[in-house]
């Protein structure tokens, strides 16, 4: 653990993608004690300039204050990207596990299963499953989830293969350990490395999809995330570019920091790509 | 403007025909001569599934459908009625029998004389069948005989003094009997090529492409049309048609066309023209409805407490853009019989406050008094930025509103089931209160159905007025019940009114006489042309 985090640390990418997003973390965290009106609140004038009337980054068509709609639309796309990430990797591990492991004719029903999702162009069964179940945060997450689980499906499963042919896992069957033991203490630990880094991904990914539904209007009404800010700024842009521009910073950065920490986990956790490290 | 019927028998005796001479004669005097020719490019959006007016009565089918169907009646800006294929007519003493003189060497675009036999089919079975709004009304007919062919008597069974509104185009278009008769007419094969005695014809549909229509040659005026033919095209996205517009490849957009977030900008370029007139026939209103079911909305005092809290010039400039006006009352400024008197509560959340705190409903955790259900209109983003405006104006009077979002079917069957707590709704109120404002405050129109009663309200004396005024013969009478239902409904606060839509017309300078009737861009443009 502690050979990771020096090789992560050395990733100057990785450490500065783990910074901006502890400083995300905190501006969300903190985002009551910054701003402690609502987002939604007609704070001043509409489009006041970035930086006019106290208004760090400017106001909104309706006169909302930008910079607080930026501070709670992180708390939206950081649990938006957590949860659902989570519930993907519940879904992806869950079926890719046993499909690794069973192998035989469940490993083919179940991966038919996998392929037949990962036809269907994600975008657009994450919008019409949100248009179906009309927009709040259990249908946003649970979309996302749907769309972004066969990945891990499909790595969880090779990974189990190899695993499960490997002489420390036969030990275990021939010492009659049980199969529910042999795989979440044998083999699960194993199999981590990857999905870590592709969790890392995952959350990224979530976090522009969320973005994306919003934008096309179908993120929850009553949460303010980044995606709805441009969205709803899209329109007045001529007037007012600031309204969309600082949501998509925003958005870009966040996605960047979690594309490099989740690049500098990977490196630090493949041995073959750490350099100059004692194995 | 209200005294309408007494002024017009006297203006249709002496024809009012010269009416569009004179605009031909102010024009010249103008400098600008109608000149024959060009190809107007214009765009509809959506895209209209037929092109047959009465089977289809969507915005979209009125504003192609209209140049190629007529009625027998036209609408000035301030609704007065001016001859269209009736030049002129008479109404009895006793305000029940309507008799129209036809115009004289009308033909269908097939080369069909137009007669008072299809007149009379019109009105009491094409229409009658298809057009619920037409049915409600000509169910009241007696008789309607045709003593020659160029004369159509209507007799009605109790005076309905609202009666020639229905006479518009777009309320009860004439249809060509001996192409419709005894089919089916949402069937009829003929619906593909839909014939009218209107100055222009279809000449070829690409679906999802362009609609065009072509100049009539044998159109009844002579001369007119101006335009050689109108190019409708389908352009789906608002930003590309915004485009088009800006560059020049179309000349007219109408209706939803364009964004209001976008007219700024339109406004500033000098070839260009935009008006808001032309929806008087139909003076839409929006408003924020409350269903008078749910507590704590069932209390006048809390209704009261909303429409204070609003503050809806805001909503006018800054959401609209400065193309809606704030409602004063819940009869359009535009619709006759609206009291120029009539005021809405002030915009005053100290004042809204207070009414809550009335009716006892004191602030709890978090300011928050009470929460309701607010779900969105569907119908784009300046009605999801309402909604948002009205949760934030809300929010502040200690209303604390949560969002639903749906699709425009899921909005419907929403409202139709009452299954709702605050929505926003918009009516055309077409011209007249009996017509477009009575049937969503009256209790015999508590139905399941939406743009009824939906929300509910209840109220004998409501009731008992917009009666009397409905079949009250003369204008003096009905004014004084519409004045008086006005003042009832603003203090009793059944839905809260917002504003008054109007749909920007913006055209080039160069298309003249585009919006001369309160149906605007519905009118038939005969008298349109490129100069």
């Amino acid at each position: 653990m502690r050979t990771v985090l020096r090789a992560m640390a050395r990733n100057r990418g990785a450490l500065g993608g783990a910074i901006f997003l502890a400083l995300v973390l905190a501006l969300a965290a903190f985002a009551h004690v910054l701003f402690p009106q609502s987002p939604w609140d007609m704070a001043g004038a509409p489009f006041t300039p970035p930086g006019q009337d106290g208004f760090l980054l400017g106001t909104d068509s309706l006169g909302r204050d930008v910079a607080a709609g930026i501070a709670y639309g992180a708390r939206v796309s950081l649990l938006i990207g957590a949860v659902s990430t989570l519930a993907a990797l519940a879904i992806g591990v869950g079926l890719g596990a046993l499909a690794g492991y069973a192998g035989g004719l469940i490993d083919d029903a179940l991966m038919r299963v996998t392929e037949f999702f990962q036809t269907i162009p994600s975008f657009i069964l994450a919008v019409v499953l949100v248009a179906i179940f009309s927009p709040s945060l259990a249908s946003i997450v649970g979309a996302i989830a749907i769309v972004s689980w066969p990945p891990v499906a499909r790595v969880v499963r090779a990974e189990f293969r190899t695993l499960r042919a490997r002489e420390f896992v036969q030990a275990a069957e021939v010492q009659g350990r049980s199969r529910a033991s042999i795989v979440c203490r044998e083999i699960l630990p194993n199999a981590l490395p990857p999905i870590v880094v592709l969790a890392s991904l995952m959350v990224a990914s979530a976090i522009l999809l969320e973005s994306a539904l919003s934008f096309l209007g179908l993120g929850d009404p009553n949460l303010m995330s980044w995606g709805f800010i441009i969205g709803a700024g899209r329109s007045v842009i001529q007037l007012a570019w600031w309204v969309s521009v600082f949501p998509g910073i925003a958005i870009f950065l966040t996605v960047l920091a979690l594309n490099l920490l989740g690049e500098g986990l990977g490196e630090a956790l493949d041995p073959r790509l750490r350099q100059g490290t004692r194995l | 403007m209200q005294d309408g019927i007494t002024r017009r028998q006297a203006l249709a005796a002496g024809g009012l025909a010269a009416l569009g001479l004179m605009r031909v004669a102010e024009a010249e005097a103008a400098g600008i001569a109608p000149k024959r020719g060009g190809l107007l490019q214009s765009v509809i959006t959506p895209e209209p599934p037929i092109l047959i007016l009465g089977v289809n009565q969507q915005a979209p089918t009125l504003e192609v459908g209209s140049k190629i169907y007529q009625g027998l009646l036209e609408f000035s800006e301030t609704l007065e009625p001016k001859p269209l294929l009736a030049k002129s007519w008479e109404i009895s003493a006793d305000k029940t029998r309507y008799t129209f003189h036809l115009q004289p060497g009308v033909l269908w675009h097939d080369g069909e004389k137009f007669t008072a036999d299809d007149v009379i089919f019109s009105i009491m079975q094409f229409n009658m069948t298809l057009a619920p709004r037409a049915r409600a009304v000509f169910a009241s007919i007696k008789s309607a005989t045709a003593p020659d062919p160029m004369t159509v008597v209507l007799t009605l069974a109790q005076p309905f003094e609202p009666f020639l509104l229905m006479f518009d185009v777009t309320a009860t278009p004439m249809m060509p009997k001996h192409i419709y008769d005894g089919t089916d007419y949402r069937t009829n094969p003929h619906n593909q090529t839909p014939i009218g005695t209107g100055p222009f014809q279809l000449d070829h549909w690409q679906r999802g492409s362009f609609i065009r229509l072509k100049r009539f040659e044998k159109y009844w005026k002579p001369g007119q049309p101006y335009l050689d033919g109108i190019v409708y095209r389908v352009i789906p996205d608002s930003q590309s048609r915004a485009l088009a517009l800006q560059t020049g490849q179309i000349a007219l957009t109408s209706g939803n066309d364009i964004e209001p977030f976008d007219i700024p900008r339109f406004r500033a370029m000098p070839t260009l023209a935009i008006e808001t007139k032309g929806w008087e026939m139909f003076s839409p209103l929006a408003w924020l409805e409350l269903n008078n079911r749910v507590k704590p909305l069932d209390d006048v005092r809390v209704r009261q407490a909303i429409s204070h809290a609003i503050d809806r010039k805001f909503i006018a400039e800054r959401l609209w853009f400065g193309t809606a006006k704030p409602a004063t009352s819940p009869i359009a400024s535009t619709t006759r019989y609206h009291d120029p008197a009539a005021h809405l509560q002030d915009y005053d959340p100290k004042k809204a406050m207070a009414l809550l705190d009335e009716a006892g409903l004191k602030p709890g955790a978090g300011g928050v008094r009470f929460t309701l259900r607010h779900l969105e209109l569907p119908y784009g983003e300046v009605w999801t930025r309402l909604s948002e405006y009205i949760r934030a104006a809300l929010g502040k009077i200690g209303i604390a509103l949560t969002m639903e979002s749906t699709d425009p079917g899921g909005w419907a069957s929403r409202m139709s089931n009452w299954n709702y707590d605050t929505t926003i709704n918009y009516l055309y109120q077409f011209g007249d209160p009996t017509l477009g404002v009575e049937r969503s405050y009256v209790s015999s129109n508590i139905k399941k159905v939406v743009f009824t009663n939906t929300e509910g309200y209840s109220n004998p004396e409501v009731d008992a007025l917009f009666a009397k005024a409905r079949v009250a013969p003369d204008t003096a009478s009905r004014r004084k019940d519409f004045y008086a239902v006005q003042k009832l409904l603003i203090e009793q606060v059944p839905v809260v009114w917002l504003i008054e839509l109007t749909f920007p017309t913006i055209h080039k300078k160069t298309l003249h006489d585009v919006i001369t009737l309160g149906t605007g861009v519905q009118g038939c443009f005969d008298d349109v042309f490129l100069a």
